[in-house]
């Protein structure tokens, strides 16, 4: 709507001529100025000024809907109200039926934690038939560490699915509706997202995979700064692709290490400073997520996978809806499964931490994939 | 106050400023006719000149083969009609009104006193946070006719107390509330119905519990206030760039006076579009700014609340990263009430950081699955600092 025709308003011809004389074409180019401006550069009154630029507003204004008929809409028109359940009750429950739709979902986690893991089972899942929970629909994968394994994706579904699996065809059709892209750089990744944009409205497209965001921008970048707003296009972008085809979008983002000056508080905490530091020196890791916090802004879910004392936690870091919950996990060879349902209620910013602790010695996928 | 300053078009201005009128009062006592009249006389000037025998302007420069007369430069340059003179004067009266205003002068319209200031605001009941720390830390809730800006970093709640306002200012005046409507201005997507739902039920069953001991007649009241009701009275709009981010609030004052009930209006956050994608910094501070003033209108005009919620950035201040809220420094200047919502050890905890009547303080609260309220740990009390 804000590129929108001001010629196409029904403004009154006089003063849209003037408007189109002075250069002023959209909605944006006419609202980007303030009204004393307007009347400078347009050379009218303004009263005329002011009645163009609320005639113009009134058309640019998305209308209104009450929560209610926002709520009947989705529970009309989506399947399972607008969510792709991941098949872990606990956490499907915690998000009021699973990853939701129009959204940005993220998950942050230390490297071989099963970020992947959990990607590759929801692309799965969204294209299981709807009578087996999924959303019968193509998926799009854009894996930008090359880590994507279809064999992996198939053992899952074996395993996790066999009654599906086992029909002759169906894991060839099942994993032809995974459509891979592998761009090489942040320009190809753009690339790809324009053409995205056109496929996603012809074709079936359920989900949309991202792995990873952060993987995109280290390459190009050695410092926070630049990484922050080299991405501002993007995180609009992908949300406006989200949101337009009610879709969920994961996208899966890095850890790096935190320097010591970049504790952040607000200057009225200074009293507390030395304190933290000390307190910071004691972790025996401190991680941050590699995208900065314009990007932690963005994302309405975040999903934190962590490992502490030899177990693996997935946490509700960020949510609307629900409760700072942690569930203890495992990757098996049917992928990611939760040892237990019923959360662990986390209190303080303890859930925005990214502990890193001998997960390594937890992996028992590999002597299971051998059996 | 000079007519450079009138918001008047550009040649309107370069007539007067022609015809010798560089100041308001030079001419603020002329009538309308006069001042056309005005204009008139100065072109008669020249009139009476080239009548005397100047013959050096007898030609008009830019026509060059006609000779030059009242007529007409009247009609080719100057066309300062009744209508327009009017509609200067008009403007002008207008402008010179605001500028006594600020002169101090004692009994000016539109002026309020101070004595009548406080009786309205005691009128007018807060919005409670649902969370009694928060609540008396406020000064009993968020309050109407002031914008009120709420910010901290990604995951403390924002979205959470924003949600919360918007069904909390529906709590109907029997129970202390306003029993109004909300706007939900969402940006960033993140506004979840299913949240809304959880909190609106658990808001009515909260309700009911100090209902029952109250009044008799809760059984009407329970009626009335079932949880579609409360989501029938969130409108929503959602927002996908800064254009209709201004459109829609150039827009409010018409819709809030079609839906009179409406008692605050929520923003969700003011940031993001700002944030993303903008090149132009001056550009993006005058748009903020002409936002902030209309808001600031909106919440007089319909005594009612403006809640804009804020993000964070980090920023390079003395050798370390602090954090602040985000949109810069000179975004800070445009809201009464400025909230910051931090963690503090493993409570989260708000702080008021700038308010023309409250004391700076900091109050524990939790977000918990019926919504915001009074942290676990309820022994702690409120700190002052």
């Amino acid at each position: 709507m804000a590129n929108k025709q001001i010629s196409q308003m029904g403004l009154p011809k006089s003063i849209a001529n003037v408007f189109a004389a002075r250069n002023v074409f959209t909605a944006k180019d006419a609202l980007s100025l303030t009204e004393f401006e307007l009347m400078e550069l347009l050379d009218v009154g303004l009263a005329q000024v002011t009645s163009a630029v609320a005639h113009i507003s009134e058309i640019v204004c998305p209308p209104y809907q009450t929560a209610l008929s926002l709520m009947e809409l989705r529970v009309q028109n989506e399947h399972l109200a607008g969510h792709l359940p991941t098949h872990m009750k606990g956490l499907d429950e915690a998000l009021c039926g699973g990853i939701p739709f129009g959204v940005l979902t993220e998950l942050v986690g230390p490297a071989g934690i099963g970020k992947t893991q959990f990607c590759l089972k929801l692309s799965l899942l969204a294209s299981l038939p709807a009578s087996y929970g999924g959303l019968d629909g193509h998926v799009i994968y854009i894996d930008v560490e090359s880590k994507f394994s279809s064999r992996r994706l198939i053992e899952i579904g074996v395993k996790s699915f066999p009654e599906i699996f086992h029909r002759k065809g169906m894991a060839q059709e099942m994993a032809g509706r995974i459509h891979v892209l592998r761009p090489a750089s942040l320009s190809e990744f753009t690339e790809s997202l324009q053409q995205i944009k056109v496929s996603l409205l012809q074709n079936q497209v359920k989900l949309l995979v991202i792995d990873s965001m952060a993987a995109l921008v280290t390459g190009e970048f050695e410092h926070a700064a630049p990484r922050q707003n080299t991405l501002g296009w993007h995180v609009s972008f992908i949300k406006s692709l989200a949101e337009f085809s009610r879709i969920p979008v994961v996208v899966t983002n890095q850890v790096r290490s935190q320097s010591r000056d970049e504790i952040c508080h607000y200057y009225f905490q200074v009293q507390s400073w030395n304190e933290t530091i000390e307190d910071r020196t004691r972790h025996d890791s401190h991680l941050v997520a590699a995208l900065g916090i314009n990007w932690a802004h963005a994302v309405t879910i975040r999903l934190v996978l962590e490992a502490k004392s030899d177990q693996r936690f997935i946490k509700v870091a960020k949510s609307p809806i629900s409760p700072p919950l942690a569930f203890p996990f495992n990757i098996t060879s049917s992928g990611i499964l939760l040892l237990s349902d019923d959360g662990i209620e986390l209190t303080g910013p303890d859930i925005n931490a990214i502990h890193c602790q001998g997960h390594n010695d937890i992996i028992n996928f590999g002597g299971e994939s051998l059996q | 106050m000079e007519v450079g300053r009138l918001p008047i078009s550009a040649s309107q201005r370069g007539k007067l400023i022609a015809a010798g009128y560089t100041t308001l009062s030079s001419f603020s006592s002329l009538s309308p006719s006069h001042l056309a009249r005005a204009v008139w006389d100065w072109i008669l000037t020249i009139d009476n000149l080239v009548k005397r025998g100047f013959t050096l302007v007898n030609r008009c420069c830019t026509c060059r083969y006609c000779e030059e007369s009242v007529d007409h430069l009247l009609l080719h340059y100057l066309k300062i009609s009744d209508n327009e003179a009017a509609e200067i004067m008009r403007v002008a009266s207008h402008s010179h009104r605001l500028d006594g205003s600020a002169g101090g002068c004692g009994t000016v319209n539109g002026a309020q006193t101070a004595w009548d200031m406080l009786h309205e605001e005691e009128m007018f009941p807060r919005i409670t946070t649902s969370c009694e720390d928060l609540n008396n830390i406020l000064g009993g809730g968020i309050n109407c006719k002031e914008v009120t800006e709420i910010g901290g970093v990604p995951g403390i709640g924002k979205t959470q107390l924003g949600i919360q306002l918007a069904i909390n200012v529906q709590i109907p005046v029997d129970y202390g509330g306003l029993g109004g409507k909300a706007i939900y201005i969402d940006t960033e997507g993140s506004f979840m119905v299913e949240r809304a739902l959880q909190i609106a039920e658990a808001c009515i069953e909260d309700m009911s519990e100090c209902g029952g001991l109250l009044r008799k007649d809760f059984q009407a009241c329970q009626l009335k206030m079932h949880p579609n009701n409360i989501l029938e009275n969130i409108f929503y709009f959602r927002v996908c760039s800064y254009t209709e981010q201004i459109a829609l609030i150039n827009c409010l004052d018409k819709f809030i006076s079609e839906h009179k009930d409406v008692k605050i209006v929520i923003v969700d956050s003011v940031t993001f579009h700002f944030r993303q994608d903008f090149d132009d910094m001056a550009l993006r501070t005058r748009l903020l700014s002409g936002m902030a003033l209309k808001l600031m209108k909106l919440a007089k005009d319909f005594s009612l609340a403006v809640v804009l919620l804020n993000q964070v950035t980090t920023k390079y201040i003395d050798g370390s990263f602090q954090l602040t809220l985000a949109l810069g420094d000179s975004w800070s200047h445009s809201c009464t009430n400025r909230v910051i919502l931090y963690w503090n050890g493993n409570e989260r905890y708000a702080y008021i950081d700038k308010s023309p009547s409250l004391r700076s303080a900091s109050a524990p609260y939790s977000v918990t699955s019926k919504g915001i309220r009074n942290s676990a740990s309820n022994c702690k009390r409120i700190k002052m600092m």
